[in-house]
């Protein structure tokens, strides 16, 4: 164990470990004040910073922060590092590191960028990214390109989708056709119609899974469905015969912590084999849908790595992405204020992890969608929800969740609204992903800017698509 | 505007609406309408009012006064006692976790011997506590003749897991907590009700059972709650156990 020391202000600054150096150069949040790793004054966290910003990338292939022997996320990511995409940025520093990826930016070199994701590992990402401010990270991961597709294209330029949220607490399937309807009508839906079902049955997941299947298949519209049920259960729906587009699983970023979750690795790559082998996707084989969070190891205590160290919450949140990223996703996303106020206190602690997870969820290559969220006990409002919103909008952002009138009423907490999707495509100037737009215009719902227009529930567009609600 | 008033609104749309049936299905918030390609003014307050209820109850202290005339008023005639976590405040309390499942240092209880303790936390819903504890803790006592219970414990700053020390101070085989739940936009008073066996501090969840939004008229009724608890409670003693494994006895119990 390396001890890494600075002098600041006439004090001398001590960092035990790799880990220790990671969780007090990070930006406050509760969670790590709450798994007692937290910088413990401003000095020491700028302190921190400054060595990490001269800690080499290439120590992170040496010096791990989760043992390789113990954990199963640590060998995936070093036994299938490039070092050929790594070959670019493998001789500078995490500091230095920064400044290249600024600079390419500028430059608007997405290729130099985009590039480097295999070669990267999740403690490297995380590591530049608690030397970034917000508009390092909204600049980086505005130059950084992921497109991925199934029945529509996602992660274009210009480009903003959002998956449709129609919960309903008991499944209704009226009650959730309403959901969707309302949402197709405000031109969401183009990265997935996602049910969280309110019970996990496989009974349930196929009623759901034939319920979408249904309207999509109605109306032809160039989008994915899927029922977030356990992998274990989407594996049942499977072998029913059930339409599933995506195989969806929550994940960790340790072994414990998808052992919390009730996941495997192979579990998941049998579950991707089945949905792939039924060859439903049409523009594209991305057939993986993923969702995390920070806090959600240690919520689960399942946060702590080499000798025991507790390691800091968004490095585990990007050491989820490895996962993620080794069963090529279609879509992934933090679901970023949904976990509390004991992990994410308000909103500036919200609105950093937000851009922090959107970033580094880029740079390692993943398809990355933010759930921008809140709870009732969070200090956090419409206000913060807005800034962040439009924040990642502008750092291309693939796609966000959107529920009826930011009320998840299966759920209990606030995601965004469909019309803010439609306030952050207008102000930025961002189209639904093209295969969608293209639909939306067949279906008349575009006016001849092609802005979402407000129709009347009895117009004759309005009218067309309500009809699905009386099959 | 309130919940229950959307609902009124949406039976009484027009004839002809193709939005009636769909509103009649969910309560989810749909067809809003639009002021460009933002919410109307109207529905844009009335979510605001829905959140601000729900911040208000996370943050409404916990009045004891109240609840000690409520309990009496319900005709409870247990001793009444009041203990604090070892978080401080609400600023605390919400981003320390594991101190509202602490008892505040110094805190003394009179040890005894009782088949069941009863403890009323704040939780994330005081607004909870203070509408809906009386009326359950009523409901459940009148169905335990015969049970030995002890001093109702009424808990600041509390956690589902305070109950843990508090049982086990006071001696009670059982514990249960009522404690306020985290306000949705639409159910800002909602009282949900843990069992536990054999209390100690270490508990994990999975060795709890939990009936959640205790909430008359909207959710489930005083008599409701405290008939499905009973059954617990008396699996529970039976059994020697709680949690997973009582779930699952108490699917015979159609409970």
């Amino acid at each position: 164990m390396t001890i890494r020391r600075t002098t600041l202000g006439g004090h001398t600054h001590e960092f035990a470990s790799l880990s220790d150096l990671l969780a007090k150069a990070t930006p406050a949040r509760s969670g790590d004040v709450l798994a007692g790793i937290a910088a413990e004054s401003q000095a020491q966290r700028v302190a921190a910073q400054l060595v990490l910003a001269d800690v080499p990338l290439a120590t992170f292939l040496t010096e791990q922060v989760v043992g390789y022997d113990e954990d199963d996320v640590t060998r995936l990511v070093l036994d299938t590092h490039d070092p050929l995409a790594f070959a670019p940025v493998a001789a500078l520093t995490v500091g230095e590191f920064r400044d290249w990826l600024l600079a390419r930016a500028a430059e608007r070199d997405e290729t130099a960028i985009s590039s480097l994701a295999r070669g990267l590992t999740p403690e490297m990402v995380a590591a530049v990214s608690k030397l970034m401010r917000t508009a390092d990270l909204v600049a980086v991961a505005r130059r950084t390109r992921v497109v991925t597709g199934f029945r529509s294209t996602l992660g274009l330029p210009g480009r903003m989708a959002s998956r449709l949220q129609p919960n309903h607490p008991t499944d209704d399937p009226v009650g959730v056709t309403a959901s969707i309807l309302d949402g197709l009508l405000h031109g969401s839906g183009d990265a997935v119609i996602g049910i969280n079902p309110a019970t996990d049955s496989p009974a349930q997941t196929v009623a759901l899974l034939e319920l979408v299947d249904a309207v999509i298949g109605r109306y032809e519209i160039p989008t994915q469905s899927c029922v977030l049920a356990h992998v274990t259960t989407t594996l049942r729906a499977l072998e029913a015969g059930a339409p599933v587009d995506l195989v969806f699983a929550s994940i960790a970023g340790t072994q414990a912590g998808n052992r919390g979750f009730g996941i495997t690795l192979d579990q998941l790559a049998e579950a991707r084999a089945g949905a792939l082998a039924l060859g439903r996707g049409t523009v594209g084989r991305q057939v993986t849908y993923f969702e995390t969070g920070q806090g959600s190891a240690l919520s689960a205590d399942a946060h702590r790595g080499v000798d025991g160290r507790a390691v800091d919450q968004q490095t585990l949140e990007c050491r989820a992405y490895a996962v993620a990223r080794h069963f090529d996703p279609l879509l992934v996303n933090t679901v970023v204020g949904f976990i509390g106020p004991e992990y994410l206190y308000d909103g500036k602690q919200v609105v950093r992890a937000g851009l922090e997870d959107h970033f580094c969820g880029k740079l390692l290559g993943l398809p990355m969608g933010v759930d921008v969220c809140y709870t009732n006990h969070t200090d956090v409002d419409g206000d913060d929800t807005d800034a962040l919103l439009l924040l990642l909008g502008a750092a291309g952002c693939a796609f966000v969740i959107a529920v009826p009138g930011s009320d998840d009423v299966m759920l209990h907490y606030q995601s965004l609204s469909f019309t803010d999707v439609l306030t952050a495509r207008s102000v930025l100037d961002l189209r639904p992903a093209p295969e969608f737009e293209a639909w939306l215009a067949r279906m008349d719902l575009l006016d001849d800017t092609g802005r979402v227009r407000d129709l009347a529930p009895d117009s004759v567009p309005a009218r067309a698509l309500l009809a699905a609600a009386r099959p | 505007m309130t919940d229950h008033d959307r609902e009124e609104v949406a039976t009484s749309a027009p004839e002809g609406d193709p939005w009636a049936v769909l509103r009649r299905a969910t309560r989810a918030r749909v067809a809003l309408g639009r002021a460009g390609d933002g919410l109307p003014t109207a529905r844009e307050l009335e979510f605001r009012a829905a959140h601000a209820a729900a911040r208000d109850a996370v943050h409404t202290a916990l009045d004891a006064d109240r609840v000690r005339a409520a309990l009496t008023a319900a005709g409870v005639g247990l001793d009444v006692l009041e203990v604090h976590s070892a978080a401080p405040d609400r600023t605390t309390y919400l981003q320390r976790p594991d101190l509202g499942r602490r008892l505040a240092p110094g805190t003394e209880l009179p040890a005894g011997e009782h088949d069941l303790a009863l403890v009323v936390a704040d939780g994330l819903s005081p607004r909870a506590v203070h509408e809906h504890a009386a009326g359950t803790v009523a409901a459940v006592l009148e169905r335990l003749p015969g049970w030995s219970v002890a001093p109702v414990v009424l808990a600041h700053q509390g956690r589902v897991a305070l109950g843990d020390p508090v049982g086990q101070a006071l001696g009670a085989a059982i514990v249960v907590v009522l404690v306020g739940e985290r306000p949705g936009l639409s159910s800002a008073d909602s009282l949900g009700l843990y069992l536990t066996h054999g209390p100690r501090p270490g508990r994990a969840d999975s060795e709890r059972n939990c009936i959640s939004n205790v909430r008359p008229p909207h959710g489930l009724g005083y008599a409701q709650a405290a008939d499905t608890l009973v059954a617990l409670l008396q699996a529970s003693r039976q059994l020697g156990a709680s949690g997973v494994v009582l779930k699952d006895e108490g699917t015979a119990l159609g409970s």
